[in-house]
């Protein structure tokens, strides 16, 4: 298996049979009346990349945070790397290391510093800590940058050192929140190499959450989509997008009528009234096409155009949470995704 | 390791951390000092005469109206220096480094414990650097040694009750610019007490507030330590006001740090 492309852990079946290093059981939480998380289970084997997919809003971030003991749960149990996360959260604690989607470095310090605090912290004698801060700047190659304070960097130095910080414990669980939200294609890449590396270097088992189904597909072995606080959908890349219909053809109409009147006549299919558009499943073959136009002829609907989809992010959404994914220039964000959107957006 | 020297080891670490970023960006210290430097100019040297002569009594002698107004406006080195702790606190806050040390096995308390003997250590040096002014501009203090230390204790009493209530509002508000602002009553304060003029000379309404707010007996206690005047009673009050106060901030602030994840 080559180290670039693709999960990095051997085969499914392989890391069927180790121990769990995460597992949770009816795990919820809720603020009020207001349900963030709706009782999720996991079971994630050790040394295995595990990513949690899904929109703004839909309880990736409550996830991490209950796992990595930040906040209780309101019912549902979980162990992380053997511990139970609210009787053993010290034991847990010093097992895990958490990467938010907020750089949680300190800006007034220098890269050095900010790695010979968090070594200080674990209790590391003076010289190990030197020795692992020194390390550390030379693989996530900051090693210039070292002596510089943190409040010059850029967003994915910013990012690479907060993850160095996360290593400086060698901790055996890694949670990463959105860890690539908001840096440019390259960035991306480089800390995508720096996660398969903690994998097949380390061994350390992850857990993910992300937007983006290529990040999930390239860095998991496994996927879980979280929609609504609920896991509508797990398994691996494949699938998942076994499960993704092939294609859809998306007719956009002039006017509400025209829409109504489409939709009335094929049935199946998703209206998007804002859009004016009507999503046929299908796997835009010329048959499948022609069929369309036909059926649209015999009927006199006229429509504006016709588009063939491939499946892509916003058909996994479409298709396994039943929305449009925010941000989409074809979907409008649910109001319960708004709500919520502000505070991941953020930065 | 036992949890005891953890709990020392980590708090050590977090206080290296604040006193680093105080000497290293000296500007919020600097602001720090200069509010009550420049207090004492104006008061000293702009509305002095007047006042001196308006308060007559209490300022004889050719050093006059210093010996009255420095006590008071050493204090405020107090109430100023607690508005960078609750920057300081909020700003860790809202970065986010303070979740990434709630999902560390450290001690729990070690955070705001850095926190505060960090502020304690910045508002006691600046308060040094604001008697050293006050010297300078002719205060002429008659304290014993033992007055003196007496003065410096209740000093750091009143420090260690506002920076508790600091840390816990640093903690409570959203943005940094709203923790600087909270604090901003506590720096008025003790305009609305006796550090400048005597309460008896006040409206009925406000000189009951003047007399019975903790910045009051404070400052008599300070006063009297340090230039002779009466104490009386006020000692006691003032030392059960930090007392009281410090119990109430520490417990808030270790209250609201305790609810978890703060966004």
């Amino acid at each position: 298996m080559t180290v670039t492309t693709g999960p990095t852990t051997p085969t499914a079946a392989a890391t069927a049979t180790r121990p769990p290093a995460i597992t949770a059981t009816g795990l919820a939480k809720s603020y009020g009346d207001k349900v963030v998380l709706d009782g999720i289970d996991l079971r994630i084997p050790e040394g295995t990349v595990f990513a949690l997919l899904g929109p703004n809003g839909a309880g990736k971030t409550t996830t991490v945070q209950i796992l990595s003991t930040l906040i209780p749960a309101t019912a549902g149990e979980a162990r992380v790397a053997g511990h139970d996360v609210t009787r053993d959260a010290d034991a847990v604690r010093a097992a895990i290391g958490v990467t938010g989607q907020f750089s949680a470095v300190d800006n007034l310090l220098t890269a050095r510093e900010n790695l010979l605090l968090m070594a200080d912290l674990h209790h590391l004698d003076r010289r190990e800590g030197r020795r692992r801060a020194t390390d550390l700047l030379r693989r996530f190659e900051l090693t210039e940058v070292a002596a510089k304070p943190v409040v010059t960097f850029s967003g994915g130095m910013r990012r690479k050192l907060d993850l160095a910080m996360t290593l400086v414990g060698d901790p055996r669980v890694i949670f990463l929140d959105e860890p690539t939200t908001g840096l440019d294609p390259r960035s991306r890449r480089t800390m995508w190499e720096i996660i398969r590396g903690l994998v097949t270097d380390d061994g350390v088992t992850i857990f993910l959450t992300t937007q983006y189904l290529e990040e999930a597909d390239q860095l998991a072995d496994r996927i879980a989509v979280l929609d609504h606080g609920k896991l509508v959908a797990e398994g691996t890349a494949e699938e998942l997008k076994r499960r993704i219909p092939g294609s859809h053809v998306r007719l956009q109409f002039a006017d509400a009528d025209g829409l109504a009147a489409a939709a009335a006549l094929f049935g199946a299919g998703t209206r998007d009234s804002e859009a004016l558009a009507l999503h046929l499943p299908g796997d835009g073959s010329i048959p499948a096409l022609r069929a369309v136009l036909d059926a649209l002829d015999a009927a006199s609907v006229r429509a504006e155009s016709l588009t063939v989809h491939t499946p892509d992010l916003d058909d996994v959404f479409l298709t396994l949470t039943g929305q449009p994914r925010p941000g989409h220039p074809a979907g409008s964000p649910s109001t319960s995704n708004s709500s919520n959107s502000s505070k991941e957006n953020a930065r | 390791m036992t949890t005891l020297s953890y709990a020392v080891s980590d708090s050590a670490t977090m206080l290296r951390r604040n006193l680093k970023h105080a000497l290293r960006y000296p500007s919020m210290t600097v602001s720090v000092v200069a509010m009550p430097v420049l207090m004492l100019l104006l008061f000293n040297y702009v509305f002095g005469g007047a006042l001196g002569t308006g308060i007559g009594g209490a300022a004889k002698g050719g050093a006059g109206y210093i010996d009255y107004v420095a006590p008071g406006i050493i204090l405020m080195a107090a109430t100023s220096g607690a508005v960078s702790i609750a920057v300081g606190v909020c700003v860790d806050k809202t970065e986010g480094i303070v979740n990434r040390f709630r999902t560390m096995a450290i001690s729990r308390a070690s955070f705001l414990t850095g926190h505060v003997v960090g502020g304690v250590i910045q508002t006691m040096v600046s308060i040094a650097f604001v008697i050293g002014v006050a010297l300078l501009m002719g205060f002429r203090p008659d304290a014993t040694p033992v007055e003196w230390l007496a003065a410096i204790g209740l000093l750091a009493l009143l420090t260690l009750a506002l920076t508790w209530l600091s840390a816990a509002i640093g903690l409570v508000a959203k943005t940094p610019e709203t923790a600087s602002n909270i604090p901003m009553p506590l720096t008025f304060l003790p305009f609305l007490g006796s550090a400048i003029v005597p309460p008896e000379s006040m409206p009925t309404g406000l000189r009951w507030f003047a007399e019975y707010q903790p910045f009051t007996p404070v400052i008599e206690t300070l006063r009297g330590l340090l230039t002779g005047t009466a104490i009386g009673d006020s000692a006691l009050i003032a030392v059960a006001w930090c007392a009281g106060l410090t119990l109430v901030g520490y417990l808030w602030a270790r209250a609201v740090f305790r609810r978890g994840a703060t966004r």
